[in-house]
């Protein structure tokens, strides 16, 4: 399994989100996206998106949320 | 350019015509200082007991538990102190839920003890309760309902955990807007929310509950709230509340009938929107969405240059770059935050026109990200 680092340090949301979302489709399904956001608001947006999107949050550590692909 | 709709009704209302009337005759006849004996004196008092009797019954109080404050954000500083310092041999320990309006926030601070919510809002009543019943709990604070989504909280079942301990309700989004459940010790309410003017605030405080002011006292309002009252915008905020009170029926019914249509609307005029809050059990005018990968300032912005008034609770739009306290204690999106809120002027055509236009906005603005 393989991982994608992120690096949204600096970014205001919706920014770190989109992002995300755009480089989720280009990793393979089972392999992670480590993301770094210090925008208070990705604490709770990065694990919204997860839930809305059916995707795996393995951890969510702020500024450092790995996000598993499941579809 | 079509006609302005005006949407953000919980933030502020234009003054009741009713209330605009009684402020017009009031600053002639109820300027004098109330505590005189003076005939103008005696005047001022006069207009001063009548419109705290009016208060006090559509609070559900007697006159005596019901005092005059500058603001609601007074009346739940000067509440929740004043309930604590009569407390302090049992503790200082204030309980409240974790989406309370920042002024209860504030005045917790330290000695609080925040109690989660679910994703709709709603406080945890398991964990409420184990709190309240820790030892040195001085006082518990619960809003009847939520002023960024509308979410009610189960206000007499935490007033039944409480046992003992005051439970201080802060209603001001619900005063005019929908009925608050017995139970509590002390309510706090704010008059601009119900189309009354900015400045006066009300604190109700039954009969048994201690209170002991925290800070300088003086003569008026029995220590809860210094300095000369603002009689005439008193008497506004009375008029208006009994004149809101007498449409309630009607315009709650409405604005309930309007808001589940908007929240069908936005769920299924809109991908990745996700809408928040109860969509039952909830104030009637109130409906908050978020949309996925919009920027919320963009999105305020684009719908008040369409004519459409509406809050946030997106940090890019808070002076602080913070998120809406509200929206990350209950773990929802964030961004591309919108809400809607009713008022006695709205009209159905508002509701539609925002609906139908919505969705367009929100397209656009997710273009612009290649989205």
């Amino acid at each position: 399994m393989n991982n994608t680092d992120l690096d949204c340090l600096g970014l205001l949301c919706p920014l770190p989100v989109i992002k995300l979302a755009k480089l989720l489709p280009t990793i393979d399904i089972g392999d992670t996206i480590t993301v770094l956001a210090d925008d208070p608001a990705a604490a709770t947006d990065i694990p919204a998106w997860c839930r809305l999107r059916s995707q795996e949050l393995v951890t969510a550590d702020a500024p450092r949320f790995v996000v598993r692909r499941l579809s | 350019m079509s006609e302005r709709a005006y949407l953000d009704a919980a933030s502020a209302e234009p003054l009741h015509p009713a209330a605009r009337e009684m402020l017009l005759s009031a600053v002639d006849s109820g300027w004098a200082d109330p505590v005189r004996l003076h005939h103008e004196g005696r005047t001022a008092r006069l207009l001063l007991d009548n419109a705290r009797a009016v208060l006090a019954d559509a609070v559900g109080v007697r006159p005596d538990e019901l005092y005059l404050t500058t603001s609601g954000t007074t009346a739940i500083h000067a509440g929740l102190t004043a309930l604590t310092a009569a407390r302090k041999r049992i503790g200082t320990t204030i309980v409240h839920g974790a989406v309370e309006h920042s002024a209860v926030l504030h005045t917790a601070a330290e000695a609080g003890v925040e109690v989660g919510v679910d994703t709709l809002g709603r406080v945890d009543l398991d964990a409420f309760t184990a709190a309240v019943q820790k030892p040195g709990v001085a006082v518990a604070a619960l809003q009847s309902a939520n002023h960024e989504v509308g979410t009610r909280q189960p206000i007499e079942a935490a007033a039944e955990a409480c046992g003992d301990v005051p439970l201080f309700v802060d209603a001001a989004a619900s005063i005019g807007h929908d009925a608050v459940p017995a139970g509590w010790s002390a309510l706090a309410a704010s008059a601009h929310k119900w189309g009354g003017p900015a400045g006066v605030g009300v604190l109700a405080v039954r009969k048994g509950t201690r209170i002991a002011p925290a800070w300088p006292m003086d003569e008026r309002e029995d220590g809860l709230s210094p300095g000369f009252p603002d009689v005439p915008n008193i008497l506004a905020a009375a008029a208006a509340l009994q004149a809101r009170q007498s449409e309630a029926d009607e315009l709650n019914r409405q604005h309930r009938v309007w808001i589940d249509e908007l929240r069908h609307r936005v769920a299924a005029d809109i991908p990745d929107v996700e809408v928040v809050g109860d969509p039952d059990d909830r104030l009637p005018h109130i409906l908050t969405f978020s949309c996925l990968y919009v920027d919320g300032e963009a999105l305020v912005t684009a719908l008040d240059a369409e004519g459409f008034s509406v809050s946030s609770g997106s940090a890019c739009t808070s002076s602080t770059l913070r998120p809406s306290h509200v929206l990350a204690a209950m773990g929802v999106l964030t961004h591309g935050n919108v809400r809607v809120s009713l008022g006695r002027t709205t009209t159905y055509d508002d509701i539609d026109r925002f609906a139908a236009v919505l969705p367009g906005i929100v397209q656009r603005i997710r273009a612009e990200v290649g989205l």
